[in-house]
């Protein structure tokens, strides 16, 4: 790991000022468009994503064969959402990735046994790319579901974190970071079960400091969890304040 | 273009509203439905904005790259279309649903902006014959409510007057050959010129009658639609390009109409843009409005 860009300085400080544990400003909006059943746009420090999703609706072509529901998912980046210029938007193969491991976090938190022979789509697109944009895309996936009015067993969360030089864990990781060469370990998890439903990661760890890195990238989760949650639950008062249901949340 | 379920009736009551120049919102056929614009908000692009028109949501951002000038035009700039359907706005654009629709705008676009009387390709010009800017205007439809033609070129106008290039000096250095040295300074930067800039307007014919900005409603009932490229020069309208969508045909003087309806319309509609986009430039330090994007 010689040469490695250090993560923290010495005052104990990230490159973009946060310390070890925090995460980037998050903000987020449910039913930004009119046409999806659901809809929800997310910004992570500068990370920006919207969802939408459609569905539950009849299964489509030889789909229908199976009983369960399919989850139909399509991870997409903005041509101008990196810095260098992106020649596709998707069909590469990191959308590819993300797509399939959108579709397996999403499976485990959707209650599939209510939607049988249906299907459900989901569609991220991500508009401005700064890091950890698998874990925004979840999460917005997650709050366009709950617009939508699918079924969840939990919140869905995803969260990134990495290590650095002196084993100090860090939680939500920017680009600036990413790119820097640091380890980096992505998970999504239905935090109030404390369940696990994807967990990827990249560079390498010690199997001792594996263990802190998951659980900062948990407590990352259940921040995360809570910020979704009230925000859901404004979005629930605003909608509802017509027919007086605020009051119920 | 996104599938609206429309019974027999609908489509006749559409029809009549149209001929008694009240449409189902209650608009005139000369009228636009409401729209909002903001520019400035992808911060990793050279310039962007965002325009929605009633249920239509388009998000543009420029890009900017320098690249050699083509041989036969040595001393021109060059500029690149992109059009990505999202299938947030609808299910049919999934994977490669949209390309053609895609395709279809960035034609249009390209046809309208090809005049160099319409857009000025010198200015991104840096050394003739050796260096200039190419941008990229990559367009994404993220909801289809109508009338994209529309709304993709007037959040394109917007984007362009948006774009910040930074401010580039050459050095000549030993054996004729030039050095740039692009300036690192985020405020030391050019503008494009956004004067000629064309919009497209399409008008529509539903039944013997032409409108602008057809819902997508309007949209499924009219066979045929004209799309007008309107290009100001010296405070007159100029057309810069003119094309037929849609199955239908139309008579010669129905044609002359519609191309006299779209170049007034796109007259008016571009001094209002200009207009617009001059006050927000114009509001700066703490009078600048804050981006707000998608969280309104």
């Amino acid at each position: 790991m010689a040469g490695r860009f250090e993560l923290l300085s010495e005052q104990g400080l990230r490159l973009d000022g946060r310390r070890p544990h925090e995460l980037r400003h998050i903000k987020c909006k449910m039913g930004v468009f009119e046409q999806p059943d659901g809809s929800a746009y997310m910004e992570q420090g500068n990370t920006k994503v919207l969802a939408a999703v459609y569905g539950p609706h009849q299964a489509k072509g030889k789909k229908t064969e199976t009983n369960d529901v399919i989850i139909n998912c399509q991870y997409s980046q903005a041509t101008f959402s990196t810095s260098e210029r992106k020649n596709r938007p998707r069909g590469d193969r990191k959308s590819q990735e993300f797509k399939m491991y959108l579709q397996q976090a999403l499976s485990a938190a959707i209650k599939s046994e209510l939607y049988p022979r249906s299907q459900i789509d989901v569609y991220v697109e991500v508009l401005q790319a700064d890091g950890a944009n698998y874990a925004v895309s979840l999460n917005a996936a997650t709050l366009a579901l709950i617009d939508a009015g699918i079924c969840l067993n939990e919140f869905v969360v995803a969260c990134t974190a990495s290590l650095s030089k002196s084993n100090i864990p860090l939680t939500d990781i920017s680009n600036i970071e990413e790119v820097s060469g640091g380890p980096k370990l992505t998970v999504a998890a239905l935090p109030t079960a404390e369940k696990i439903a994807f967990l990827e990661m990249s560079e390498r760890f010690h199997i001792d400091h594996l263990e802190t890195v998951i659980e900062t990238a948990m407590a990352g989760c259940r921040e995360i969890r809570d910020i979704l949650e009230a925000a859901v639950k404004e979005h629930l008062i605003h909608i509802g304040s017509a027919a007086d249901w605020g009051r119920v949340c | 273009m996104a599938y609206v379920a429309l019974s027999e009736a609908e489509k006749t009551f559409i029809l009549h509203g149209v001929e008694e120049d009240y449409r189902c919102d209650g608009r005139s056929r000369r009228d636009y439905r409401p729209m909002e614009l903001e520019t400035g908000l992808v911060s990793n692009a050279s310039g962007s904005a965002r325009l929605r028109l009633a249920n239509t949501d388009i998000l543009v951002g420029v890009k900017t790259e320098i690249d050699v000038p083509h041989q036969l035009t040595p001393e021109f700039g060059k500029l690149e279309f992109f059009v990505d359907c999202s299938a947030n706005a609808t299910p049919e654009f999934e994977g490669r649903g949209g390309s053609d629709l895609a395709q279809e705008l960035i034609l249009s676009l390209k046809n309208a902006y090809e005049s160099p009387f319409a857009f000025d390709y010198r200015s991104l010009c840096l050394i003739p014959g050796q260096q200039c800017w190419k941008l990229y205007i990559d367009i994404l439809i993220l909801e289809c409510g109508g009338n994209l033609y529309d709304a993709v070129s007037l959040a394109a106008k917007a984007a362009l007057f948006n774009t910040k290039l930074p401010r580039v000096t050459a050095t000549l250095l030993d054996a004729g050959i030039t050095d740039l040295i692009i300036s690192d300074n985020p405020y030391d930067c050019t503008r494009i010129g956004i004067e000629t800039v064309p919009l497209l307007v399409t008008v529509c014919k539903i039944g013997d009658f032409c409108l602008v900005d057809p819902s997508a409603e309007e949209e499924a009932c009219s066979t045929v639609s004209m799309v007008v490229a309107v290009s100001q020069r010296n405070n007159e309208a100029f057309l810069s390009g003119t094309h037929m969508t849609g199955g239908g045909s139309m008579h010669r003087d129905t044609m002359l109409n519609c191309l006299q309806l779209g170049l007034s319309i796109g007259d008016y509609l571009d001094k209002l843009l200009v207009k617009m986009l001059k006050q927000e430039q114009e509001r700066v330090g703490p009078k600048r409005p804050k981006i707000v994007g998608f969280l309104k």
